[in-house]
């Protein structure tokens, strides 16, 4: 039957066996580490950033018995903010057909309504010693994008009471004037 | 003077210490991560500086898209329970072979009358663009839509199983058109949910 043959044949060496070299059993674990950590890396980034941030948003009540419901606020320190089309936004303080600081058309960002909410915040705070009301109307030209900045912008500002609203024909008007519906 | 003679010493060190914590490590990281679920509707969602991470558990997706509405639950017990309300209520009989395939689905965009359909499809077809057509979101005939039903459904389900409130966000796409966002505002509203959330990615640079 098979087997295995150790003592290299009959000739030679007399009863003496074939020492194999003794090699050391220490490996270069350098590249290991290296890979590993890289790894390790990656895994902790992506599980850490992949999570989504999510950006609260509360909604004024509604009550579907007594839709007609409205809560007054001063005209005085409300600002409204209409989310025009093409990313454009129109802003006036007060009412539309009687605004206490004319309807201005402004892009989004750090030197557009920020700017303006910014200042018109420190007037509103200087002159009746409230804070601003923001409130924001989405026309149907405007798109998710828009809604989300205005938000953001509401926070960046740091503007504590902001409400979504629907807007009305007044307004709509408004921006048709302006170009940016 | 005889000047010390500094033994030199070898530069190697025995990294199999660094090697077993790395490996440790390594292991951790891969088993706690959660492997990305295929989406059937691709969005790509704005950005904002918020930086509150959404929470894992007892969160409901309001996906939005190209004018389409897609719906997910977290949790398979809270999954199941909910398609057990909606097929009673709607009347549509699911086995509970369904069910189960039903609950490892991380969302979906189909009328009820369809679901049957798109549960018996292999997992990698159901994810096919343009296959799902989204939720209904309009009442019909006085009826709430089949939208309003699924959120319904399944903040109940959360309550009954987990006995906490369900999160609901609404994760749009940043193109998509104010009108549709606000009927799901409307829908949410409808059920006297005024608190919810919005997914955002993170701020590239300054804007």
């Amino acid at each position: 039957m098979a087997e295995l043959n150790t003592g290299g044949g009959g000739g030679g060496h007399k009863g003496g066996k074939v020492r194999s070299k003794k090699q050391s059993t220490r490996v270069d674990m350098t590249p290991m580490v290296d890979l590993m950590f890289l790894l390790i890396t990656f895994f902790m980034l992506t599980t850490t950033l992949a999570k989504p941030q999510a950006m609260d948003l509360a909604m004024p009540d509604k009550d579907d018995q007594n839709k007609d419901e409205q809560l007054d606020v001063a005209d005085t320190r409300t600002m409204t903010v209409l989310l025009g089309s093409q990313n454009r936004i129109e802003w006036f303080v007060g009412l539309a057909d009687n605004p206490i600081s004319a309807p201005t058309v402004e892009n989004y960002g750090k030197n557009g309504i920020r700017k303006a909410i910014i200042e018109k915040s420190k007037d509103i705070k200087a002159s009746t010693g409230k804070d601003m009301i923001v409130i924001i109307k989405p026309s149907d030209k405007s798109n998710y994008r828009n809604l989300v900045d205005i938000l953001d912008e509401m926070k960046i500002t740091n503007i504590k009471q902001y409400a979504i609203v629907d807007i009305n024909t007044p307004e709509v008007e408004l921006l048709k004037r302006d170009g940016v519906y | 003077m005889p000047r010390v003679k500094v033994p030199r010493k070898s530069t190697a060190i025995d990294m199999t210490a660094m090697c077993d914590v790395a490996s440790l490590l390594l292991t951790f990281f891969i088993l706690t991560a959660t492997a990305r679920q295929p989406e059937p509707l691709a969005v790509d969602t704005p950005t904002s500086t918020v930086k509150i991470k959404l929470p894992e558990s007892n969160i409901a997706t309001i996906t939005v898209g190209q004018g389409k509405v897609f719906f997910g639950v977290q949790g398979q017990p809270i999954r199941e329970r909910m398609l057990q309300k909606m097929s009673e209520r709607y009347k549509v009989p699911f086995s509970a072979e369904d069910i189960k395939r039903f609950s490892l689905m991380e969302n979906f965009g189909v009328p009820i009358n369809q679901l049957k359909q798109v549960i018996d499809m292999k997992g990698a077809d159901r994810n096919k663009e343009g296959l799902q057509p989204g939720i209904p979101v309009d009442s019909v005939a006085g009826a709430a839509s089949q939208l309003h039903e699924w959120i319904y459904q399944a903040r109940i389900a959360t309550k009954e199983i987990n006995d906490e409130s369900l999160r609901i966000s609404i994760k749009g796409d940043s193109k998509e058109e104010y009108p549709v966002i606000k009927k799901i505002i409307d829908i949410l509203q409808k059920q006297k949910v005024n608190k919810f959330s919005l997914i955002t990615s993170m701020e590239g640079g300054d804007s």
